[in-house]
């Protein structure tokens, strides 16, 4: 059996509770994802993806439910506590990439080590040059964002996403913006990182395309989920 | 330690370009004020009081005022009903010269000078002067008064027979240096002494007042044989007379009064001064808090998603809070060294460009240490508390809705 890192029961999210234009916009949503899996979240515009997705990455609180990160309970816990727990175990990839313009691609890769361990270590600059490498960016280490196509900002993102070796990479159409090229590129990158480390993945995407590429696709509709299925390999 | 804060912190500065740049310049320049008026305040005061002064010490120490004793009946009820005061004769210090040694190992006392003075004439020919009579030993009455500063012709060696007189005394008589004038007092007819030296305190109503002669010429002359009516003191720090003179009070059993009680107005022409400029640069040091605070609030504005994307990433409120906290104190300490280095330059530039009528500088720039730590711990703690809520405001983005933007 493989041990969820994430296991969500009976989610609800409700924005403006106790007013009269209070709306659910989740209804009671179970998802588990578990060690190395590589997951996408389908559903048309207005269908509750990204908040189930900030719920998932802590930047949310759920209205109701109960949500488990490695087996304890998180739904309550206070900023701090899901602040670390985002530090430590998750790893994000947003649509408009959102690198941090001031600093150099392999800075960017390195803020999260540094965030963690409160310092650079010759490791931690070995590891973020590797993964930059790994994404096909070995040359481009000093350069910053602005110097970039989207596609390779994109890729930087990625890297620095895994920076910390996170068990789960939380990813908002990751591809959205990009070129079908680019695209591909970035969705490889993904999948290659899911199968040499193991790192989970959850892709919020709208490309059918890509869905059909992944192991699992979860479909939402209305805050509700109406299909998790297994692609048959 | 906080590596993180201080690398997001210069960072966002640096990115920050021409707003940066903007708002360390306007730190300085509003430091630099406040460094160059801290600087040259107390200087120009001390040069006020020194020439509004003339020749009065900072404390002089009096004979006790004579008071009449009624004579009291059975109960303590006075028996007569009216009483008049005293008139106060001229009288010698008592033991003056014990006192001397006394004031002479108290702290804060730079000098002490005896002094025998009283009212006199002088005269030359059918012109009579009123004058004081002053009675020194010239070398400790410099140590107090700078008298020999003040000599315009002639030196201050007095012999017995010498007396130095002030410019429009002179004029007035119409001697120069080595003429004879006639000193008398009401207890004595007096004798001719030679005018050995003319001096200039720059008030004209000074330079009529005095003509000095050796103490014991002036014992002599003012019946006060072996006696000094004052002794005056020079003292460490102008401003803490007072408190200086209160002590000695409580010691010795004469009057004593520093110059800022016989002065009275001029005190408080200099507190109100005072008063004044330390509103000046408070309110400067409030526009620059203000300045920092509204750069920060827009830096904040612009720097939302980024704000967010850390917090996502793992940066918890306080990291946030200390990124821009750290840009505040940057700023403020950046401002403060340049501030300091540019009111440095500005107080040399003006003590050579502000002088007294005499031509000498009414104050003088020196590196005062102390003024620029106080001015760099100072705008520590300014840059912090403006930075205080603009950092709230960025800890406490929603990082969901910051994302989204």
């Amino acid at each position: 059996m493989n041990p969820a890192i994430i296991e969500l029961k009976g989610i609800r999210k409700t924005y403006n509770a106790g007013t009269p234009v209070a709306a659910e916009v989740l209804h009671g949503i179970d998802i588990a994802i578990g060690r190395s899996e590589f997951a996408c979240l389908i559903g048309p515009s207005g269908s509750g993806k990204s908040t189930l997705l900030n719920l998932i990455g802590l930047l949310e609180w759920p209205s109701a439910g109960s949500y488990h990160l490695r087996g304890r309970p998180i739904e309550q816990a206070d900023d701090d506590e899901r602040t670390r727990a985002r530090l430590e175990t998750l790893g994000f990839v947003f649509q408009f990439h959102h690198l941090l313009p001031a600093f150099t691609a392999l800075e960017n890769v390195m803020l999260p080590g540094l965030m963690r361990y409160g310092a650079h270590t010759t490791e931690q600059r070995a590891n973020a040059t590797e993964l930059l490498t790994a994404v096909g960016l070995g040359g481009a280490l000093h350069k910053r964002p602005p110097e970039l196509s989207g596609g390779m900002q994109q890729r930087v993102a990625i890297a620095r996403a895994l920076a910390l070796a996170p068990e789960l990479v939380l990813a908002d159409e990751p591809t959205g913006n990009l070129d079908t090229h680019s695209a591909d590129d970035v969705f490889e990158l993904m999948r290659r990182f899911n199968e040499t480390r193991g790192t989970a993945f959850l892709i919020v995407t709208h490309d059918p395309r890509l869905a059909a590429r992944c192991d699992r696709v979860i479909e939402l509709r209305d805050g509700a989920v109406v299909s998790d299925a297994l692609r048959q390999s | 330690m906080m590596r993180f804060e201080w690398a997001v912190a210069l960072r966002f500065l640096r990115e920050g370009g021409m707003q940066t740049v903007l708002i360390v310049a306007g730190s300085t320049v509003g430091i630099a004020v406040i460094v160059f008026i801290s600087s040259f305040l107390g200087d120009l005061q001390q040069d006020l009081i020194r020439r509004t002064l003339g020749v009065q010490p900072g404390i002089i120490v009096r004979p006790a005022e004579e008071v009449a004793h009624p004579q009291r009946g059975p109960g303590g009820a006075a028996l007569i009903e009216q009483v008049q005061a005293r008139a106060q004769r001229l009288r010698s210090v008592d033991q003056w010269q014990a006192l001397q040694a006394e004031l002479e190992a108290t702290p804060g006392i730079r000098a002490v000078s005896p002094v025998a003075s009283g009212p006199g004439l002088v005269t030359r020919g059918d012109v009579n002067k009123s004058v004081t009579i002053t009675g020194i030993v010239p070398e400790r009455y410099v140590a107090v008064t700078r008298l020999d500063e003040k000599i315009v012709a002639g030196d201050l060696r007095l012999n017995p027979g010498d007396t130095v007189i002030g410019t429009d005394l002179a004029r007035d008589l119409g001697v120069a240096l080595g003429d004879k004038v006639r000193l008398s007092t009401p207890t004595s007819a007096g004798d001719a002494y030679q005018v050995r030296a003319i001096y200039d305190l720059g008030q004209r109503n000074l330079n009529r007042a005095y003509a000095y002669v050796t103490l014991p010429t002036a014992q002599a002359l003012l019946n006060l044989t072996g006696g000094v009516s004052s002794v005056e003191l020079a003292i460490d720090d102008l401003f803490g007379a007072e408190a200086l003179a209160a002590r000695l009070q409580a010691r010795v059993p004469h009057e004593v009064e520093s110059w800022m009680k016989a002065n009275s107005q001029l005190r408080t022409a200099l507190n109100n001064q005072t008063v004044m400029t330390l509103l000046v640069r408070f309110f400067l040091a409030l526009v620059v808090a203000i300045g920092l605070a509204s750069v920060l609030i827009v830096s904040v504005v612009q720097k939302t998603r980024e704000i967010g994307i850390l917090r996502a990433m793992g940066a918890s409120r306080g990291r946030i809070l200390r990124v821009f906290l750290l840009q505040g104190v940057l700023i403020g300490v950046v401002g403060a060294v340049l501030g300091s280095a540019c009111g440095y330059l500005l107080t040399s530039v003006m003590s050579d460009v502000l002088r007294a009528d005499d031509g000498t500088p009414l104050f003088t720039a020196h590196f005062n240490l102390a003024l620029y730590l106080y001015t760099v711990l100072g705008a520590t703690v300014l840059g912090l508390v403006a930075a205080v809520m603009p950092a709230r405001r960025a800890a406490n983005l929603d990082p969901a809705q910051a994302i989204r933007l």
